[in-house]
């Protein structure tokens, strides 16, 4: 069990209102596992994602990450975890403009305080995994949308992290890079890393072993037959 | 180091906004450079003209009250010892004194002349020790010898002033010129060394100098009570040991001499005086010129002003750091995804606000170190357009470079402070 979450809610204020946005959350990942979570815009995905990101905390409930509860902890505390533990793939890529491919890969060493050449060294074998061994010295403005996705992969999994988040990785790409992004979670699954993707495209979400439906802040079901039958039900 | 060459990165891809930003550091610092490089300039230029660089040489007169003895109309007060070679010997010995010369002079009234032509400088009575110490060096001709001294010969030594007053364009070695009808052969033409000469800049050095440039002309201190009367009080050249030695060395002789060449009042005068609570025998005492104490005043009165210019221009520097903190602002806000980015990474809060904070004070000390450069030529014109020297201070500059850097510490740190406690959240969701 990698991570766990047990009656989780979410609430933020707005104003004066408190909004619930997370609704008893209860997940149990499993170390190796590849999910995915579905829910159209406003379901609550992206807080779930955060929370199991250890961006936020929980207003109550536990989560529980590689054995540690993260509700609690402190700012740089939570940082930490990230560091070690979680890498991220955002749908926007979010390298940064001035750096090579191979420095925006070794970003998340740096803040483990990794030296230079080490970095170096661990940057170029992720990029090579993602097939961009070639383009070590690109920036990112001199790659496509596919190959800044794979980039930003390459950084996520440069740490060896214990759970790679995905959101909507493929929500910016055209179809063949969206599948050679897939191509790469599959294989990275097949190394035991554990996969959480958030999407609302079904397709996408079918590249996952398990797929998690989240509906106004409320995780629904896990039977793949029940993707399929609410999707029927959601393009009438 | 990572965060310096970041810095750099940020600055150079923002050239325009980071020269504009950087503007009131760089004016601010090129100000403070100026003023403190042109006081700096000023205050060696005082203290060279008063005391001319390296002589070192005080004067220690008699006075009467708050005025200088007039010589030449008064005989020396009857309770002032005429000073010996013995006292000579001993004031000689006294701490921080190097070197000690006796000498009269007669200053006015047209005393000395050859044939028609005539003469009205400085007459000066002086000791073997004299030339020394004032560096005087012979041009022309023999300087005094110990037999001139012993035999009282009538022979002279005059300056080039004084020899084209008496001789016109003739060769003077040789010629006789007469003292109140005595005559006197001149021996030699002396000139004083270049590092006694007062630095004459402008117009205004060359009045306050044209007086004592009048021309000299020098005869052996024994040969004096033949032509003036025989108890000439004495002035004393005292050369120090050093510099900053001068006023140590002027008051210690003063104060040798009023104890044991000036007989008390009230001592001299008893059956006299009763009561009389005034000790300041007859209120004649010796006193140091002390001109280095002289150069100092004037020193801090031309500070003074220009402190208040140093003022006026660290308003600059605060109106700077300002610029750089709403910049800073700018930027976090600029770059808010960059941030939650980096703290999704795991970049801790520490990590960040130094980023800011080297960002900012690598701009401000960039801005400094420009400001020093337009500080330093601005200087140069300046002393190249006003004739006021200039010295440029190390330390100055290396305060107003360090300086920069703190201000870009203590205005970065509020921006720097905001972008290490953005929530990575909201970070990343605006775009």
């Amino acid at each position: 069990m990698i991570l766990q979450l047990e009656n989780v809610n979410k609430e933020y204020i707005q104003g004066k209102q408190s909004v619930h946005i997370l609704h008893d959350i209860n997940l149990t990942v499993e170390e190796g596992e590849y999910l995915a979570i579905m829910g159209p815009s406003g379901s609550g995905k992206t807080t779930l994602m955060n929370l199991l990101g250890c961006l936020d905390v929980p207003t109550n409930g536990r989560y529980e990450l590689n054995g540690q509860d993260i509700s609690g902890m402190s700012d740089d505390a939570l940082a930490e975890i990230r560091n070690q533990y979680i890498g991220f793939v955002f749908q926007n890529f979010y390298l940064l403009p001035k750096m090579s491919a191979v420095e925006n890969v070794a970003l998340p060493l740096l803040y483990r305080g990794v030296s230079l050449k080490e970095r170096r060294a661990r940057a170029e074998e992720a990029l090579k995994l993602v097939g961009l061994g070639e383009r070590l010295e690109f920036m990112p403005n001199q790659l496509s949308g596919g190959q800044c996705q794979r980039v930003a992969i390459a950084r996520a999994i440069v740490g060896e992290p214990k759970l790679l988040l995905a959101d909507e990785p493929t929500g910016a790409l055209d179809t063949a890079s969206g599948n050679q992004i897939m191509d790469i979670f599959r294989q990275l699954s097949q190394q035991g890393i554990t996969i959480i993707m958030i999407t609302h495209e079904g397709d996408i979400a079918r590249c996952a072993d398990k797929i998690y439906h989240i509906l106004d802040g409320r995780l629904i079901t896990d039977s793949t037959e029940n993707v399929e039958r609410k999707e029927a039900k959601s393009n009438e | 180091m990572e965060n310096i060459r970041l810095a750099f990165q940020g600055i150079w891809g923002h050239k325009m906004r980071s020269v504009l930003t950087m503007l009131g550091i760089i004016i601010g610092i090129a100000a403070i450079i100026t003023i403190v490089s042109t006081i700096k300039g000023t205050n060696e230029q005082i203290k060279q003209n008063l005391i001319g660089s390296g002589s070192n040489v005080v004067s220690v007169r008699l006075f009467q009250d708050d005025w200088e003895y007039d010589f030449t109309y008064n005989p020396l007060p009857e309770n002032v010892r005429v000073i010996d070679e013995q006292t000579r010997m001993k004031l000689q010995e006294l701490d921080s004194v190097s070197q000690v010369s006796l000498y009269t002079s007669y200053n006015g009234g047209d005393a000395v002349s050859a044939g028609t032509n005539m003469f009205s400088g400085e007459i000066s009575g002086i000791d073997r020790y004299y030339m020394e110490v004032y560096g005087y060096i012979v041009g022309y001709g023999r300087s005094f010898t110990a037999s001139d001294f012993e035999n009282y010969r009538k022979v002279a030594l005059v300056d080039q002033k004084a020899a084209t007053a008496l001789f016109g364009l003739d060769y003077p070695v040789g010629k006789v010129l007469e003292i109140k009808g005595e005559p006197f052969t001149v021996v030699g033409v002396v000139e004083q060394n270049s590092s006694f000469q007062p630095t004459i800049n402008s117009y205004q050095d060359y009045h306050m100098y044209a007086d004592t440039s009048a021309g000299r002309v020098f005869i052996p201190g024994s040969v004096w009570p033949v032509v003036f009367q025989f108890d000439q009080p004495q002035n004393v050249a005292v050369k120090a040991n050093s510099t900053d030695d001068m006023t140590k060395a002027g008051q210690s002789v003063a104060e040798f001499l009023n104890q044991t060449q000036i007989i008390s009042s009230t001592a001299f005068n008893s059956e006299e005086t009763e009561g009389n609570t005034d000790t300041s025998r007859g209120g004649v005492t010796y006193r140091s010129q002390d001109l280095l104490q002289q150069a100092q005043q004037l020193q801090e009165m031309s500070s003074s002003t220009n402190q208040q210019l140093i003022w006026i221009a660290s308003i600059s520097l605060l109106v700077g750091g300002i610029g750089v903190m709403n910049i800073m602002l700018v930027s976090v806000t600029e770059r808010t995804s960059e941030i939650g980015l980096k703290k999704a990474l795991g970049a801790k809060k520490k990590r960040i606000r130094r980023q800011f904070l080297t960002e900012a004070s690598v701009l401000t000390s960039l801005g400094g170190v420009v400001g020093v450069i337009l500080g330093v030529v601005l200087a140069q014109v300046i002393s190249f357009y006003n004739q006021i020297p200039v010295a440029i201070s190390v330390p100055a500059i290396v305060i107003s470079v360090v300086f920069s850097m703190v201000i870009g510490i203590i205005f970065g740190l509020l921006p720097a402070m905001k972008a290490a406690n953005l929530n990575p959240i909201e970070a990343l969701r605006r775009e």
